[in-house]
């Protein structure tokens, strides 16, 4: 049962798009539903991955975040250079927690940034020579660094650097990969682009760099695409395929290395948990090498049922009792937890807003615990995202794409839901409305949160979130109507 | 004229557009034959292309130049 009916919804939407001029107001209409799960498809109701207005708040990132956040900062063994001047590396350095097992500094370099600090002298003469220069610096003070991907910022474009002659002329000098990716942040709508070119340059630079070399391979052989390990996720999910007997070769790309990266070609299935940014590679991988893809979600137990049981139907009988036999051996501990939280968290309303896969992966670890989503929305998403969660999501439950701040701000006003999962820009706003906020992209901090152990980790912070007694503190004792202010005095 | 790749879903060919990252089943195709596949393409969104009939491809996915003839982008 969601929170409004049909026609409340839709009002609502109405009322949010009021404020617009005539313009926006008719734009903005296309990216605002509300779910009709006897839907085929999403294309009439929801329009996506299309600009942004100007003048609205956005939550989008650029397309340099989309490769360098997402993509290729988590390699671990490489060292990726933000090429351009020095605020977007160093804004964007170690935000994203994606953990990695190597000694930073000497054999990982994720936490650190590496800059080719542009000053206007590079703007004006071009930045070719310094790269080079840097590059070379690299090698003599990281030698046990495994390659290097130059990231560029919006300036390279402008100004037209020639980063791909440096970085053949570089590859040959230190006889490492060195990979220009061409990620400008002003390039496509969101971050999602980033991810795509991030893809391409894997594609074209690193994929193939296996062919024709020999490889020992197992029937077993699986790679894990798209899961960045925030905050340890990758880790919590390895664990699962290990155990039901699958080898895990290539881990893409939270903890991985470059290794690594050339690993799925020969493998058996490469599973994907992040749609939205590796969903290229594996349609390359697809038809190159014939390797078959699928999706999986590892958040909440119903959803790791399915999701192993499904991987398991790809290989023989082996795997299908090994995915049985995990599922058995954490189902007691898995009920234990939900025993735990369910009666705390039962029937609360939860609103999301994040970016690419989430706003549908995790509504099954709500409803593992008894809440239910009002309210989801993407960042960055494209159609075939909307297709999938239509299904996933509740029917008359708000749909948002690129929503804005003023519609974001109106609709938790009205929905009143309680508990918000968003991002670090949306956080302070609803803590300051008074309402609890868990950020859904760096887990607040914690996590993991994906796989058996991921889930007690979720229901543990999502408890305490809720029914942390601050959101009772959150109004004045001067701004409270008189009778509840007395309250304590009553007791 | 663009890129398409076509592969096999749960129910028939997917569509999909690199260069536009578009993604959508296709509800019918003209010609699917052995030998001769490919021909007008109509996609769930209403999306026409056409692909120049040629002889089935051995293994899916595959690229292939496609012309759009109608349709949203």
């Amino acid at each position: 049962m969601a929170a409004l009916t049909r026609e409340e919804t839709e009002s609502l939407i109405q009322e949010v798009l009021e404020v617009y001029p005539e313009k926006a107001k008719k734009d903005r209409a296309k990216h605002l539903m509300v779910n009709d799960k006897e839907l085929e498809s999403s294309k009439k109701c929801i329009t996506s991955n299309r600009k942004s207005l100007p003048g609205v708040m956005t939550m989008r990132g650029c397309a340099y975040a989309g490769s360098k956040g997402v993509v290729w900062g988590p390699i671990k063994d490489i060292i990726s250079i933000s090429h351009g001047p020095i605020g977007c590396g160093q804004y964007a350095r170690a935000g994203r927690r994606n953990y990695y097992v190597g000694t930073t500094g000497v054999d990982s370099f994720c936490e650190i940034n590496f800059t080719s600090d542009f000053q206007e002298k590079d703007i004006v003469f071009g930045g070719d020579k310094k790269l080079a220069k840097l590059i070379r610096e690299i090698e003599t003070l990281f030698p046990l660094s495994k390659g290097v991907s130059i990231q560029s910022e919006c300036p390279i474009g402008l100004i037209g650097d020639d980063i791909e002659a440096v970085a053949k002329k570089s590859a040959l000098e230190l006889g490492k990969p060195v990979v220009p990716v061409r990620c400008e942040g002003f390039r496509g709508v969101s971050q999602s682009l980033g991810h795509h070119i991030a893809n391409d340059s894997v594609r074209d630079w690193i994929i193939s760099n296996r062919d024709g070399k020999p490889f020992e391979k197992t029937p077993y052989d699986v790679a894990i695409l798209g899961d960045y390990n925030i905050g340890g996720d990758a880790w919590a999910s390895r664990i699962l395929l290990e155990e039901m007997g699958l080898r895990v070769v290539a881990q893409w790309s939270g903890d991985g290395t470059l290794a690594e990266m050339v690993n799925p070609p020969p493998g058996k299935l490469n599973l994907r948990h992040c749609y939205r940014s590796m969903n290229y590679i594996s349609r390359h991988m697809e038809e190159k090498y014939g390797i078959p893809w699928m999706e999986y979600n590892f958040f909440g137990p119903t959803k790791i049922k399915e999701s192993l049981r499904k991987i398991a139907s790809y290989f023989d009988d082996t795997i299908k009792a090994g995915a049985e036999r995990v599922i058995e051996k954490y189902t007691p501990a898995m009920e234990a937890v939900i025993a735990k939280y369910k009666p705390r968290l039962q029937g609360k309303k939860v609103m999301l807003y994040v970016g690419g896969l989430r706003p549908r992966h995790v509504v099954g670890a709500y409803e593992d615990l008894g809440m239910e989503v009002v309210g989801t929305g993407y960042e960055f998403a494209h159609n075939d995202d909307y297709d999938r969660t239509i299904k996933e999501m509740g029917d008359t439950t708000l749909i948002y794409d690129d929503a804005t701040g003023h519609e974001l701000d109106e609709f938790v006003k009205t929905l009143k839901p309680d508990l918000i999962g968003s991002g670090i820009k949306e956080k302070y706003v609803f803590h300051k409305m008074g309402f609890p906020f868990r950020q859904m992209h760096s887990w607040d901090y914690s996590g993991p949160y994906h796989g058996y152990d991921g889930f007690a980790v979720f229901a543990k912070d999502m408890d305490l979130t809720i029914n942390n007694p601050c959101w009772s503190m959150i109004k004045a004792p001067w701004l409270q109507p008189a009778e509840v202010a007395e309250e304590p005095q009553a007791a | 004229m663009a890129n398409i790749m076509i592969r096999r879903g749960d129910q028939g060919y997917v569509f999909y557009m690199p260069k536009r990252d578009i993604e959508d089943s296709i509800v019918s195709i003209e010609f699917d034959t052995p030998e001769k596949w490919g021909g007008e393409i109509r996609l769930g969104n209403g999306g026409i292309y056409h692909i120049e009939p040629q002889a089935a491809p051995a293994r899916l996915p595959y690229s292939v130049r496609a012309r759009r003839i109608d349709g949203v982008e």
